[in-house]
């Protein structure tokens, strides 16, 4: 079948200045002669994560195709290599096995929830992988083999929450944190919780609640934070529901008249895709917080939504923060690439410090050791036709802190 | 105070209040006429402020609010509902149509200008001659606990006849009075507030309790009161939860009481029956979409349809699969396994796998307001009805069609059935197709208020063999108590013990009690429980 491509890479290696060398008085290398380099997608095309995480499948098979229509990467064609862990948390595992070690692949874009990114990681480290993983997340983690170009908690959970707190965020003294069971919500709460504390709002003014995956059955949780809500202090929502659960928690807080005025609704995990399957109406003024939003007005967004939209064929898709980690995250792996002249993992680690972009977001962002993007921060309230109003941002892109503060046993670990 | 003199003879007031209404606007008429230049001075300086930072743009709406300039309602109203547009020359004006003109920008506000939008917009609409926007001014002035809305609020208290409005007026009086300087006024807010059953007043109370420590114990009772009067209320919502909860459980029961409890079946394709019956919603829909006078009708048309498509598989797997494997229930769990992950992948291959949007018509949307207060969410207030049209429809078609008696004949005594003249095999063929389509109706409400994705149905199969063998195999009525009882059980749990341990609090319930009684509820006697 496939020669085993270790030999290829190592072949591509020292052939790869040789090759440019001796074709540069040509034209351009003709692409496909060398072995491609393999770009694996690990995103769960089904099952409850599917609503999120279909649109970073084809956000890297977009970019894939933008690359190779410049005439690939060192002369090599890309070539994608997709494959289903069906929101499957151990099926990860095994098909990120299968990525590194069947297909080949030379660099890695996947993931959403941190369980499967827990799941994957110890693959990734056993066989010197590359990771790009696009989505925000709890911190408390550092992998050699994963790049997270999503923010750490100090780029999103932490401003919106002081956001909320605030006199524009109408100065809530009590807060509702609502998440999915499982590592990314309660290591998130756990940190906002002690962030709250630390700001005077004690644990009687919080309250804790966690759902399973695909929960549908959200009026008893609805009625209970209307009730929380009632005792005479401003109350907020912070919500890390994920997945499709947010659909029928979306439906239900707009049935029981949760008004965003009254009780606003902050949530982490809600973008403009998974907004496209719900009536809006009911919702104008709940928030979301994110390091980009499709209604930024910049260049590159500009270019970013005409690219996305030729490429699906419909003028009506939204693009979404993820996705927009995705097209960092490749773009750097690519000046990275460029800037080792080859793919292997090491060097393309060394080179990603300090690589930048400018981001979608309008925003220069870079890559720091710490395997993490300095971001902006931007809020935003949901509009009538499930778009975002940006309502506040920060005035330049800020650093990643992946070991939080508010986690006493692991802050002697920051940098 | 001038108490509106014609309350209690409500047709006569329905005559007169025209009249009432004409002279409010009159005496606001002269009055507006009396200050005009002044005010309208005050209301031109005022317009720029809307354009502002956030901060500038809640205190100009606030101001704009207590002017009380009738010319600021349709910018407000414009501004709230974001198609407020400040033109070229600096002038604002609410958008016409889809574009806006050339040069004009839309004005973006935030949460915090939308609370005082809503505020404002309730001080200048407080006059309005339309009792519904009255009632809404009403309860939006309830929110603003301003002192200063004392005044304006009595005085339409005195104009105002229609009971409803009357009784949110008297709530935000009470809210306002409680922001009063003077301590006799507070007094009478916390009574006024005190009096009434509302969750909102109960809130005010104790936000106010921090500042008025000379009013301590008459807050606090009045809190007690409204505690005492809302406890029934709560519970009655917790009720309701759980009848929604025991009605999705029963509906998604129900198909396998038939297949299961009657027919001795393990079916493990049942919640991918329940599951097409929901992408045959999806299907009607799409196709009631193009045709404009059908589409209100869809979901009642996905109704026959969904039942009829589940049914028809159900008998064409009933035939060429599963009538060869009776009596060898361990085949038949992993025939009707398989079936189910090929029926998932074909939904999969098929409408793709991400979820389909169902749209959710005018009357299931929103919470219907009982009497005494009580929330209930209209979708949910459906389900339930449905879940019991569905099991009237189940037991009449069981007790007095003659299906039903040759499918009781069957169960009982096959070879006796057989030798009466009945067709058992077509018999076995229509029971398990009759089970297969309350699936599919199962799914049609289930749409309404889960994902419609291929994965649907799984998340249902194991409530649904609980509720039937906690109910009793084989009993429709052990189905119905068995799934309100796990419903109501399972939300009277939920506060004290969260979403996740309250569910595992009633499984290891239903061990226990399936050790006691491994029949269930309703075990079935005599010579067919033997079987």
């Amino acid at each position: 079948m496939r020669e085993p491509s270790h030999s290829v890479t190592r072949r591509g290696l020292l052939a790869a200045p040789l090759a440019a060398g001796l074709t540069a008085p040509l034209a351009a290398p003709a692409l496909g002669q060398q072995a491609p380099i393999r770009v694996g997608v690990l995103h769960s095309l089904s099952g409850t994560m599917a609503i999120s995480e279909t649109a970073l499948r084809d956000t890297v098979l977009m970019m894939v195709e933008a690359q190779n229509a410049q005439g690939g990467l060192l002369g090599r064609r890309l070539e994608a290599v997709v494959v289903d862990p069906a929101s499957n948390w151990p099926l990860f595992a095994e098909k990120a096995r299968e990525l590194l070690q069947i297909s080949r692949v030379d660099v890695t874009f996947g993931c959403w929830t941190s369980v499967s990114r827990k799941s994957v990681l110890p693959v990734f480290e056993e066989l010197n992988g590359l990771l790009f993983y696009p989505v925000q997340y709890e911190g408390e983690e550092e992998s050699r083999n994963i790049f997270y170009t999503g923010a750490a908690p100090n780029q999103q959970a932490i401003p919106a929450v002081e956001y909320l707190l605030g006199a524009d965020g109408g100065e809530a003294k009590r807060i509702a944190l609502l998440g999915t069971d499982y590592v990314y919500p309660r290591t998130t709460n756990r940190i906002l919780r002690g962030f709250l504390n630390s700001k005077g709002i004690t644990d009687a003014d919080i309250l804790e609640e966690y759902t399973p995956f695909g929960h549908s059955d959200w009026q008893g949780i609805v009625a209970r934070v209307k009730r929380f809500a009632g005792e005479g202090k401003k109350t907020a929502i912070v919500s890390t529901i994920n997945g499709d659960a947010n659909v029928p928690f979306y439906r239900e807080l707009g049935n029981q008249g949760i008004r965003a005025e009254d009780i606003p609704c902050v949530a982490f995990s809600v973008g403009e895709e998974e907004l496209a399957g719900i009536d809006t109406r009911p919702l104008v003024g709940h928030l979301a917080a994110w390091n980009y939003f499709m209604s930024v007005e910049s260049p590159a967004n500009t270019e970013f939504l005409t690219m996305w939209r030729n490429y699906i064929r419909n003028p009506r898709r939204v693009t979404n923060d993820p996705m927009e980690a995705t097209l960092i995250g490749f773009k750097m792996w690519a000046q990275a690439v460029t800037a080792a002249r080859g793919t292997g993992v090491d060097a393309v680690r060394e080179a990603l410090y300090g690589q930048k972009v400018a981001a979608p977001s309008g925003y220069e962002v870079e890559m720091h050791r710490n395997h993490h993007l300095s971001k902006p921060v931007m809020i935003g309230e949901i509009r009538a036709d499930g778009q975002f109003d940006i309502v506040s941002r920060t005035p330049t892109a800020i650093v990643a802190e992946n070991w939080s503060p508010f986690i006493p046993e692991n802050a002697n670990r920051r940098r | 105070m001038r108490p509106p003199p014609f309350r209690g003879a409500k047709k006569e007031a329905a005559e007169l209040m025209p009249w009432f209404f004409l002279r409010g606007l009159a005496a606001a008429l002269a009055l507006l006429l009396f200050l005009a230049p002044a005010r309208a001075q005050e209301y031109e300086a005022l317009l720029p402020g809307l354009a502002g930072g956030f901060a500038q743009q809640a205190e100009t709406v606030e101001r704009l609010g207590l002017l009380g300039d009738p010319r600021a309602i349709p910018l407000l109203q414009a501004m709230a509902d974001a198609r407020l547009l400040r033109l070229a020359d600096g002038s604002f004006a609410p958008q016409q149509g889809a574009a806006p003109p050339e040069g004009a920008t839309l004005i973006r506000i935030n949460n915090r200008v939308r609370g005082a939008l809503r505020g404002a917009l309730g001080r200048l609409q407080l006059v309005s001659p339309d009792p519904a926007e009255r009632l809404r001014a009403a309860d939006a002035i309830l929110r603003n606990r301003s002192a200063a809305d004392i005044p304006l609020i009595e005085a339409a208290l005195a104009r105002e006849t229609q009971a409803p409005i009357r009784a949110r007026l008297e709530l935000a009086l009470g809210g306002a009075r409680l922001a009063s300087e003077d301590v006799a006024v507070r007094r009478a807010g916390v009574a006024a507030l005190g009096a009434s059953a509302s969750p909102e007043a109960r809130g005010q109370l104790l936000a106010a309790r921090a500042a008025n420590a000379e009013l301590l114990p008459e807050i606090e009772a009045a809190i007690a009161a409204i505690d005492r009067r809302l406890q029934l209320r709560r519970a009655a919502e917790t009720v309701f939860q759980g009848l929604s909860l025991g009605s999705v459980l029963l509906l998604a029961a129900l198909g396998l009481a038939i297949t299961f409890g009657v027919m001795g079946v393990i079916n493990m394709a049942h919640g991918e029956f329940v599951m097409l019956g929901a992408y045959t919603t999806v299907v009607v829909q799409e196709i009631c979409r193009n045709i404009p006078e059908l589409a209100p009708w869809s979901l009642p048309l996905a109704v026959p349809a969904a039942f009829l498509v589940t049914a028809a598989i159900g008998a064409a797997m009933e035939r060429g699969l599963i009538r060869h494997l009776y009596g060898r229930p361990l085949e038949t769990l992993l025939l009707t396994f398989g079936v189910g992950m090929i029926l998932q992948q074909v939904v999969r291959l098929a409408f793709g796998a991400q979820n389909r949007e169902v749209i959710s018509p005018e009357w299931m949307m929103g919470t219907l307001l009982l009497s005494g207060g009580i929330a209930v969410t209209q979708n949910r207030l459906w389900i339930i009805l449905f879940s019991l049209v569905v099991l009237l429809a189940c037991f009449a078609a069981i007790r007095l069609t003659r299906f039903g008696l040759e499918m009781r004949a069957v169960v009982q005594n096959r070879r006796i059935a057989a030798t009466m003249g009945i067709r058992t095999g077509r018999v076995d063929a229509m029971t398990f197709a009759f089970g297969s389509g309350l699936a599919g109706l199962a799914g049609v409400a289930l749409s309404q208020i889960d994902n419609v994705s291929p994965n649907l149905g799984t998340g249902y199969i194991i409530d649904s063999f609980m509720v039937v063998v906690f109910g009793g195999v084989g009993s429709l009525m052990g189905t119905l108590i068995g799934a309100f009882t796990l419903g109501l059980l399972n939300k009277f749990l939920e506060p004290y013990a969260g979403v996740v341990l309250a569910k595992v609090a009633v499984l290891v319930g239903i061990m226990l009690f399936i050790q006691r009684r491994p029949k269930g509820l309703f075990a079935l006697k005599g010579r067919a429980a033997d079987q």
